[in-house]
């Protein structure tokens, strides 16, 4: 009953999509000629409310998928398939979206509530241009209805019920599917908002700097949920699959990373949008090219054409389905953006040595990552097709996109500083020769350190010289006047630096033991002694497991004790390795369990990794930036329209 | 510049994006081809063996009764055989995955050594299920997937 309950509700928000496309295109078309909104048709009045209903049914909906995971109904397919009676409760409800269909629905329910969202609080543009919108989200949202009705229906029931459910992938069954995929999913799915903006926008040829402003929160949201998502799930693969790495150059990992790139760029035009009227075209190229990559990336994790632990099933037909998804909005977002891209009036001109021509370059420069990591990502697909099998790693990726994160770093510095339409660099030369000296500095420090190759190198001077350019917009300004969203790019920035550093340090400095030690022998790695005191079999809910009681010493401190395990879990019968971690100010103590080799010797791998925490410190930053600035932003937005209403009031009082 | 038209301004933009993602593209396509790293099946290494210290992934079976743990603990050696027997020893220091066994599939990621021995860096195996490397997949036509059916079932 619960189930069906669940489906209907989707069947209904479905049929409301559909409503809310035909309304809303019909107001645009209605009024087709004119822009004022005084005679919208009566119709439009249906076009936010069906919004708003989609966004309650669909949350209902994933309420129930919730339950019945809650409850372990073993009737359901999704269910017996992908849980199991002896589960913590934490990670039976984890296990909902720990699947492809259940994944979906996650999708489904994330896109309608940001429709119903902007339905519901979204008033400062031309009502036509929001209905055009509107309609934009319902058809995009109407797509993934079909796709999860038709051919992934979560509710699908067992004609037997099963007696007891295979599990989940022990991988997966971590606080971190609690958190990671619903953080990255409302980043992926945010984005699909600045699409139907741009859509809108295109559709009633209204680029202005208005919209940009209504567009900027919602990027900005989406941007925030990215980032937290993408440093959520590194340092989850970091700790969960042992192999000590944080970033893998996987497929699925590159899936999250383009549509951040996009995003960012998005970011950074549609504030030039918003402050100077300038890069029109370009934003909404930015706006289809942001949320295209969120699709391409659902499409290359849930068609099962790439492997890896993010794939749930191999299933030739929902591949082919997202491919036509994904051809239809992108194509159609592409051909309308060709049709209507010429009658976009340009916007305003700026000289190359201004805060525009900063961000500009910046845009181009993270296009052009974009593009290498696209390839990259693509390539064993093209070449699988004619029959060689390649994979790509990070002896492609790191080097290429350096060769374009290095001079964007580089502007990253300067341009904050600018002004605005036109500037020169002996305005700024103070705040300039501050940088030039940190670069100066940091090449001193690590050439003395010695023996570091070239990607590290430049990361760690150049993370020093951000770090300290990322600072200097605040620069004779009394602190407390600075606005928010200044706040929120000064930090931001620095968040981008110290991740560089972390990066940098990690992959230069790290030490790396792989030994096999008796008990009561030591290991030395880096400035730690580590011993080995026992070797235990411990139990847990639905694993036992081999625990290694480790006692580590950081240059003869006061000894802490580390219990890295091997896993077995027998739902499904799979066996993990639990890594054990000591964090320090300065660095990571990473140790993971091996086999019991011969002498009764246990194989230890452990690596002393120095600040590498700084990597994800630096990720919440920059999303802790992205907050701040949306604050920001919307107290000034706010106080602008509590403005505008209370000068409306006194006229209205002055004209009675 | 801020004496140009701004739809010279905007042809100035598009001209730069355009050169700039040119250049991502040629760069792109051209590290790839060198970068990318190759799937060999032993026979393949047998008989057409990549340049000495380039980085190509290795799949087959692991020969039983090869595999042999070195004093150290913690290196181990293994023959990794594949179609027509064509057998190409390897040698791992490392914690190998769980169900890394004889009689396993395996895919190591390495490079050949001047002595013939392939030095692996990574070695791949099943991890449950739903996560293999790509490369086993295809290995359901040979003789080595055949014999790795344990570790390749519930693929298709």
């Amino acid at each position: 009953m619960i189930a069906e309950l669940g489906l209907a509700a989707l069947w209904m928000a479905a049929a409301l999509a559909i409503l809310q496309v035909v309304t809303g295109l019909l107001t645009v078309y209605a009024g087709r000629g004119g822009s004022d909104d005084s005679v919208l048709p009566e119709i439009a009045r249906l076009t936010r409310p069906s919004a708003v209903m989609q966004g309650l049914l669909t949350i209902f909906s994933f309420a129930m998928l919730l339950w019945v995971f809650a409850i372990t109904d073993l009737s359901v397919r999704l269910v017996a398939e992908n849980s199991h009676s002896m589960k913590p409760l934490v990670f039976k409800i984890a296990a909902a979206w720990g699947n492809h269909e259940g994944s979906m629905l996650l999708w489904v329910t994330i896109m309608s509530l940001a429709g119903a969202l902007i339905a519901l609080v979204e008033r400062r543009l031309p009502e036509r241009t929001m209905q055009a919108t509107i309609a934009a989200q319902g058809l995009v949202a109407l797509g993934f209805y079909a796709f999860l009705l038709l051919s992934s229906n979560p509710f699908d029931r067992l004609t037997f019920p099963a007696l007891e459910g295979a599990g989940l992938n022990p991988l997966l069954q971590d606080l971190g599917l609690a958190f990671h995929p619903p953080t990255l999913y409302v980043g992926y799915v945010g984005l699909s908002i600045a699409f139907s903006f741009a859509v809108g926008a295109l559709l009633t040829r209204e680029v202005t700097p208005a919209f940009a402003r209504a567009m900027r929160p919602w990027i900005l949201a989406a941007w925030i949920f990215l980032t937290l998502g993408i440093t959520a799930g590194s340092y989850w693969a970091y700790y969960e699959l042992g192999w000590g790495g944080w970033w893998f150059w996987d497929p699925v990992e590159n899936a999250s990373l383009m549509p951040w790139l996009a995003a960012t760029a998005l970011l950074h035009s549609v504030s030039v949008l918003a402050a100077r009227d300038a890069l029109r075209t370009w934003t909404i190229m930015l706006g289809v090219v942001a949320f295209s990559m969120s699709m391409l990336g659902t499409f290359l994790v849930r068609s099962g054409i790439l492997t890896s632990v993010h794939a749930f099933a191999v299933d030739p037909q929902r591949g082919t389905f997202i491919l036509i998804l994904l051809a239809l909005y992108i194509g159609g977002a592409l051909l309308l953006f060709a049709l209507r891209a010429g009658s976009i009036v340009e916007g305003k001109r700026f000289a190359v040595a201004s805060r525009e021509g900063a961000l500009v370059f910046n845009n181009v420069m993270l296009s052009a990552i974009l593009a290498i990591v696209l390839l990259g990502t693509l390539y064993p697909l093209v070449t699988e097709a004619f029959g060689v099998r390649v994979s790509v790693g990070p002896p492609y990726f790191d080097p290429v996109s350096a060769i374009f994160v290095i001079p964007m770093l580089l502007v990253m510095m300067v341009g904050p500083l600018l002004r605005w339409r036109q500037d020169s660099a002996s305005r700024i030369k103070g705040q300039l020769l501050a940088i030039l000296a940190a670069l100066a500095v940091g090449i001193i420090v690590v050439v003395l350190i010695g023996g570091v190759h070239v990607l590290p190198f430049l990361g760690l001077v150049l993370a020093l010289a951000l770090a300290v350019a990322s600072l200097s917009p605040l620069k004779g300004r009394k602190l407390r006047r600075v606005p928010l969203f200044t706040w929120g790019m000064v930090l931001a920035h620095f968040g981008i630096a110290m991740a560089l550093f972390g990066m940098a340090s990690d992959s230069a400095f790290t030490k790396e033991k792989l030994t096999a030690v008796g008990v009561g022998e030591t290991a030395m790695v880096g400035p730690w002694s580590v011993k080995l005191d026992g070797v235990e079999p411990v139990a847990g809910p639905n694993w036992t497991a081999m625990q290694g009681n480790l006692t580590a010493s950081y240059r003869g401190e006061q000894p802490i004790t580390l219990t890295p395990q091997s896993r077995s879990f027998w739902a499904p019968p799979q066996q993990t390795k639990e890594s054990a971690l000591s964090t320090r100010w300065n660095g990571q103590l990473y140790a993971v369990i091996g086999e019991q080799s011969a002498q009764g010797r246990w194989q230890l791998r452990l690596w002393w990794k120095p600040f590498v925490i700084y990597i994800w410190l630096g990720g919440g930053l920059v999303a802790l930036g992205g907050l701040l600035s949306l604050i920001g932003r919307m107290m000034a937005d706010l106080r602008l329209r509590m403005a505008k209403r209370n000068r409306a009031l006194r006229a209205g009082e002055a004209a009675a | 510049m801020s004496a140009l038209k701004p739809k010279h301004q905007r042809l100035v933009l598009l001209g730069f994006a355009l050169v700039a993602l040119l250049a991502a593209g040629l760069l792109a396509a051209w590290a790839l081809r060198n970068q990318a790293s190759y799937f060999y099946l032993p026979d393949q290494m047998k008989a057409n063996p990549p340049a000495v210290g380039q980085a190509v992934r290795l799949g087959g079976m692991v020969e039983k009764g090869s595999l042999k743990t070195l004093p150290d603990g913690v290196t181990i050696d293994f023959t990794v055989t594949g179609r027509g027997n064509a057998q190409i020893p390897v040698r791992f220091t490392g914690i190998v995955p769980d169900l890394f066994e004889e009689g396993s599939g395996v895919v190591a990621e390495g490079h050949l050594a001047p002595d013939g021995v392939f030095i692996a860096s990574t070695i791949l195996a099943k991890h449950d299920e739903n996560y293999v490397p790509r490369e086993m997949q295809g290995m359901t036509d040979t003789k080595a997937a055949k014999m790795a059916e344990k570790t390749t079932v519930g693929l298709q």
